[in-house]
C-alpha cells in the first residue's frame, strides 16, 4: 500500500485581520487564519476567536436566571463593563436599547454620555450596537463616532439602508463598521462591497450574518457563516472580514431559555439548559468560522474560552 | 459516474430483465441512485465489479442494532450546504462496568424512555456503550445483562479482551451489537468474532489516519464488511483535524479503507458535562458517525438533539405543513382565530404554545414556501394581501362568528392594510414572541372580541 497522504487544501485567501482598540486602550486583533476553524494540520490561527460580553445602557428585560449573574451591575453601564472584564470578555460590547423608538427613544446625547462612561470605566476595546432600526442606529452611531476618536470602536449596525454615513464616520474617526445582512452570502459580500466603494477599507469591516440560535434557525447561519469563510479562502477578499455573531442575544429570546414553568420535564434543568443554548450556539457558530462570539452569561464565556484554549493548546 | 458512462459498461441488448425498457434509461436511473446495478442479470462479472465499486458510496452505511437501530455514514458532501448531511450520528450513553448495578439499570431505564418533543418530532437518544472499565469479565458481563433486561436500544461493547467479548457477544449476538474494538493487538481474533457473531466492528488505530486505514484494510481482507473506525477523536485539540482528515480521504480521495463512518468520545478529556457537551456538538457537526457521552442529563441532552435535527435538516427542502385551518384544542365558532406561516417551526412554536395555554382557537395557516413569520414577511409572502386571500380560501367565515383575526406581533405593521383587505374584521396585535400566546388569550380575548 502506497503511504497514505494527508489532504491539505492549498487556499488562496486568508481573513483580513482587523484590529480594535488601540490609542490609549487594550487593543485586539481578529482574524488572520488562513484556513478552516480547527484545522491545525493545514493552516494558522494568528489570533484566538475573541469574546465579547454583552452589556446594555438601560436595566434588560432579561430572564431571571442571567440578570442573577450581573447582580446590580446592570443598573450602570460602566459598572456593568467593568464587571464583563472581570468574568474575561476580550471585548465589551455596549447594546443602546434605550435609544429604540419604542423603548425610550433615547437620542445622540445618552449615546455619547454612556459610552463615554464605559470608555471611562474598562480599558477593553469596545463595540457599540444601536437600536437596529436604521434611522436611530444612524443618529446615536454617528454622535459616538465622535468621542471615541481613534480607538477603533466597532459600530453597528450598518445595513444596506444606512450603511453611507456609518462608512464614512468610521473612516473620519478611525472605527471599524458592523456590516450586517440578512442570512445571506451574497448580500453580505454586496454589502461589503458598498462599503468598500464607499472608501471603508476591509480592515475596518466586520460582518454579522445575523444569528439564528440553536432550534431557531442556527443551521442557516451556520451555512452562511461556512460559506462565507470557504469564499474567502478560495481569494474573494469581498467575504474576508472577520465574522460577528450575536449569539447571546438571539439565544436568550427563545423559550428554552426563558422559561421555567409549565415545560416538559424532558426539558431538563432550567439553568443548565439556558446557558448549554447560548454555548451550543456559540460553539456551533465558531466551528463553522465566526470569529467574535457575543455573550450574555459569564458561565457561557468560561466554557468558550474553556473550548478555545483547549483547541489551541491542541489538548 | 454519468449515466452515459455507466451505459457503455452495459450490454445494450435492452433486454428489459432489469425492469427498464432500454439499457440506457437503466443507466440513466442508476446514475441517479434510483436503481440498483445488480438489477442487470446480463452484466459480465468484470463490468459488474467496476460498477459496484464506482457506485459504491465513499462512506458506507453500518447499522448496529436490531429492531431499534443506528444507522450512520453514507455521507456523500463535507458541507451541508452541497446538498445535505443524510444519517445523523448516533448518540449514546457510556456505563461502565464499575456502576453497581442497580444504578446501571436505573439509568439505562432512564435513558430508553427518555423522549423529548421538538417541530412534531419525538427526539431521542440510541443506545448504549457497555463498557468494561473494571477488566473484569464477570462485571461486564453482569452489566451486559442487565442491559439485555432493560433496553431494546443498539449496544457498543466495549472490551479489549477478546474473550471476555466472546461471552458478551454469546448474550447479545443475535442484536448486531458495535464490537469495541479491533486494535493492533487483537485485530485479527476479533474480525473473527466479527464475522462468527455476524456483528459490526470498530477499528482503533489512535497514532494516524496512515495506520488506521492499514489496520482497516487488514480486517477488510478478512471480511468484515461493516466497520466504525476510531481515529481516537477524543477533544478539542483533535477532533476536527482527524475527522476531517478521514472526510476529505473518504469522499474526495475514496479512501476505502477509511470510508467508515467514526466514533467518539467526547467525555474522554472533559472538565465536566458541559465541556463535554459542546465537543459533542461540535462532533455532530464536524463529522461524528457514533458518540459516546459520559453524561445524561436531559438539560444538556435536549439541545443536543436539537442541534442534530438543525445540522442534518436538508438545506433544499423548507420543513413546512401544510396551509389550511387547524383547530387546537376543540374549538367552537365563537373562539379566537389566529394566523401564522407554514414553516414547520414557526406552525409547531404557535401551535404548541396555544395547546399547552389550553385555550380553544383556530390556528390558520399561510403557504409561505415555509418561511419564518418575518422572512415571509419581508420576501412578501405574509402581507395583507396573502393572508386576506387564505383567508378567503379556508372559509374563516365557516368556522367563527366574531370577524377578528390576531396576527404575529412581528408584523403588526401590516394591521392597517389587512384592516382594508378584510373589510369588516378586526384586526388584533398579538404578542412578538409564541410563549406569550397563553397569557395573551386569557387576558384580552374576551373584552376585545365579546
Ligand atoms: C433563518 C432566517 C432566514 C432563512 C429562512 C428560514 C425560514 N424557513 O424562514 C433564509 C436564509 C432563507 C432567510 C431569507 C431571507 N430573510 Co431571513 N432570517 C432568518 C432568521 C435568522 C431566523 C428566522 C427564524 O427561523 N425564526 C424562528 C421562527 C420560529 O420565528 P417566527 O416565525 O417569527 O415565529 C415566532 C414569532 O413570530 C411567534 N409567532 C409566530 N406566529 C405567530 C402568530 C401569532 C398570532 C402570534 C401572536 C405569534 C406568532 O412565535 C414564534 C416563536 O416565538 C431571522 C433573524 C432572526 N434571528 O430571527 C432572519 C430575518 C427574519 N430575515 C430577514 C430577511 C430580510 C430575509 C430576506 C428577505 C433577505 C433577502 N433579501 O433575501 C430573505 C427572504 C427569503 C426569500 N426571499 O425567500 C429579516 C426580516 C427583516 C424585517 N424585520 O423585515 C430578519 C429579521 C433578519 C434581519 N434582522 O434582517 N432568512
Ligand atoms: S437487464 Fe441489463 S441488458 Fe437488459 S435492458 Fe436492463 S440493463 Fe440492459
Amino acid at each position: 500500500m502506497t503511504p497514505l497522504q494527508i489532504p491539505v487544501e492549498k487556499w488562496a485567501g486568508k481573513v483580513t485581520e482587523v484590529k480594535l482598540g488601540g490609542n490609549g486602550r487594550k487593543d485586539i486583533t481578529i482574524g488572520g487564519e488562513n484556513t478552516l476553524p480547527f484545522l491545525h494540520f493545514e493552516g494558522t490561527f494568528p489570533h484566538q476567536p475573541a469574546l465579547a460580553i454583552e452589556i446594555q445602557d438601560m436595566e434588560p428585560d432579561w430572564p431571571a436566571d442571567l440578570l442573577l449573574s450581573w447582580g446590580d451591575a446592570v443598573k450602570d453601564p460602566g459598572q456593568w463593563a467593568r464587571k464583563a472584564a472581570e468574568y474575561g470578555a476580550d471585548i465589551v460590547a455596549l447594546r443602546l436599547r434605550s435609544a429604540h423608538p419604542e423603548v425610550e427613544n433615547s437620542g445622540a446625547e445618552k449615546a455619547k454620555r454612556t459610552v463615554a462612561s464605559v470608555l471611562e470605566a474598562v480599558d477593553l476595546p469596545l463595540i457599540v450596537l444601536g437600536p437596529e432600526v436604521a434611522e436611530k442606529d444612524n443618529e446615536v452611531l454617528l454622535a459616538v463616532s465622535e468621542i471615541g476618536r481613534g480607538q477603533r470602536l466597532a459600530l453597528g449596525n450598518c445595513t444596506d439602508k444606512n450603511y453611507r454615513a456609518i462608512a464614512a464616520s468610521c473612516l473620519a474617526n478611525e472605527h471599524v463598521a458592523i456590516a450586517k445582512a440578512p442570512t445571506d452570502v451574497n448580500l453580505s459580500k454586496q454589502l461589503n462591497m458598498l462599503l468598500h466603494e464607499a472608501g471603508l477599507p476591509m480592515s475596518s469591516v466586520l460582518t454579522d450574518p445575523t444569528t439564528g440560535a440553536l432550534g431557531y434557525g442556527l443551521e442557516y447561519t451556520y451555512s452562511v457563516v461556512e460559506r462565507l469563510r470557504l469564499s474567502c479562502l478560495s481569494g474573494d477578499e469581498m467575504t474576508s472580514t472577520p465574522i460577528i455573531c450575536t449569539v447571546g442575544e438571539e439565544s436568550w429570546k427563545q423559550k428554552e431559555s426563558r422559561s421555567s414553568q409549565d415545560i416538559p420535564e424532558s426539558w431538563g434543568a432550567q439553568e443548565r439548559r439556558a446557558i448549554i443554548w447560548e454555548s451550543i450556539t456559540s460553539a456551533i457558530l465558531a466551528t463553522a468560522g465566526a470569529d467574535i462570539v457575543v455573550l450574555r452569561h459569564p458561565r457561557s464565556v468560561e466554557l468558550i474560552k474553556e473550548m478555545n484554549g483547549k483547541w489551541l493548546s491542541m489538548t | 459516474m454519468t449515466g452515459i458512462e455507466i451505459y457503455k459498461y452495459l450490454p445494450k441488448t435492452n433486454c428489459k430483465k432489469c425492469g427498464f425498457p432500454t439499457c440506457l434509461a437503466f443507466a440513466m436511473k442508476v446514475a441517479q441512485k434510483q436503481a440498483e446495478i445488480s438489477l442487470c442479470p446480463e452484466l459480465s462479472p468484470e463490468s459488474r465489479q467496476f460498477l459496484e465499486e464506482a457506485s459504491r458510496p465513499p462512506i458506507k452505511l453500518v447499522s448496529i442494532g436490531r429492531d431499534k437501530k443506528i444507522e450512520t455514514g453514507n455521507e456523500t458532501v463535507l458541507f451541508r450546504h452541497e446538498k445535505t448531511f443524510y444519517h445523523q450520528p448516533g448518540l449514546v450513553i457510556r456505563i461502565k462496568d464499575t456502576e453497581s448495578p442497580g444504578d446501571a439499570a436505573r439509568r439505562i431505564r432512564e435513558v430508553s424512555s427518555y423522549s423529548v418533543q421538538r417541530v412534531g418530532l419525538d427526539l431521542t437518544l440510541d443506545g448504549f456503550a457497555l463498557d468494561n472499565e473494571s477488566g473484569n469479565p464477570a462485571s461486564f458481563l453482569r452489566l451486559v445483562e442487565t442491559a439485555v433486561n432493560n433496553t431494546d436500544m443498539p449496544l457498543v461493547l466495549m472490551s479489549p479482551d477478546t474473550a471476555t467479548m466472546k461471552l458478551a457477544l454469546d448474550k447479545t449476538a443475535q442484536n448486531r451489537p458495535l464490537i469495541y474494538s479491533a486494535t493492533r493487538d487483537n485485530w485479527q481474533d476479533m474480525a473473527q468474532l466479527a464475522l462468527d457473531y455476524h456483528c459490526p466492528l470498530a477499528v482503533s488505530e489512535r497514532e494516524s489516519p496512515g495506520n488506521l486505514a492499514e489496520l482497516t484494510e487488514r480486517v477488510i481482507q478478512m471480511g468484515v464488511e461493516d466497520i466504525i473506525t476510531d481515529p481516537g477523536a477524543d477533544s478539542f485539540g483533535n477532533s476536527v483535524d482527524l475527522l476531517t482528515q478521514l472526510r476529505r480521504l473518504a469522499i474526495n480521495k475514496r479512501c476505502r479503507p477509511l470510508g467508515y463512518p467514526s466514533i467518539t468520545f467526547p467525555g474522554d478529556h472533559a472538565s465536566g458535562p458541559e465541556d463535554e457537551a459542546l465537543l459533542a456538538a461540535q462532533q455532530i457537526a464536524k463529522y461524528a458517525g457514533i458518540i459516546v457521552l459520559d453524561h445524561f442529563y436531559p438539560g444538556i441532552v435536549y439541545p443536543l438533539l436539537t442541534l442534530r435535527l438543525n445540522i442534518y435538516t436538508d438545506p433544499q427542502k423548507p420543513v413546512k405543513v401544510a396551509a389550511g385551518i387547524y383547530p387546537i384544542n376543540d374549538p367552537g365558532n365563537s373562539d379566537p382565530l389566529l394566523v401564522t406561516t407554514d414553516f414547520s417551526l414557526t406552525y409547531f412554536s404557535v401551535a404548541g404554545e396555544i395547546q399547552s395555554c389550553g385555550f380553544p382557537s383556530w390556528l390558520l395557516i399561510c403557504d409561505t414556501g415555509g418561511l419564518s413569520v418575518l422572512t415571509a414577511w419581508a420576501a412578501g409572502k405574509f402581507n395583507a394581501r396573502e393572508i386576506a386571500k387564505t383567508a378567503k380560501q379556508f372559509g374563516v367565515n365557516d368556522y367563527v362568528n366574531h370577524n377578528a383575526l390576531v396576527i404575529p406581533g412581528y408584523v403588526a405593521v401590516i394591521k392597517g392594510a389587512l384592516e382594508e383587505e378584510m373589510a369588516g374584521w378586526k384586526i388584533l396585535v398579538g404578542p412578538r414572541e409564541a410563549m406569550d400566546i397563553g397569557n395573551y388569550l386569557k387576558r384580552t380575548w374576551r373584552e376585545n372580541v365579546l
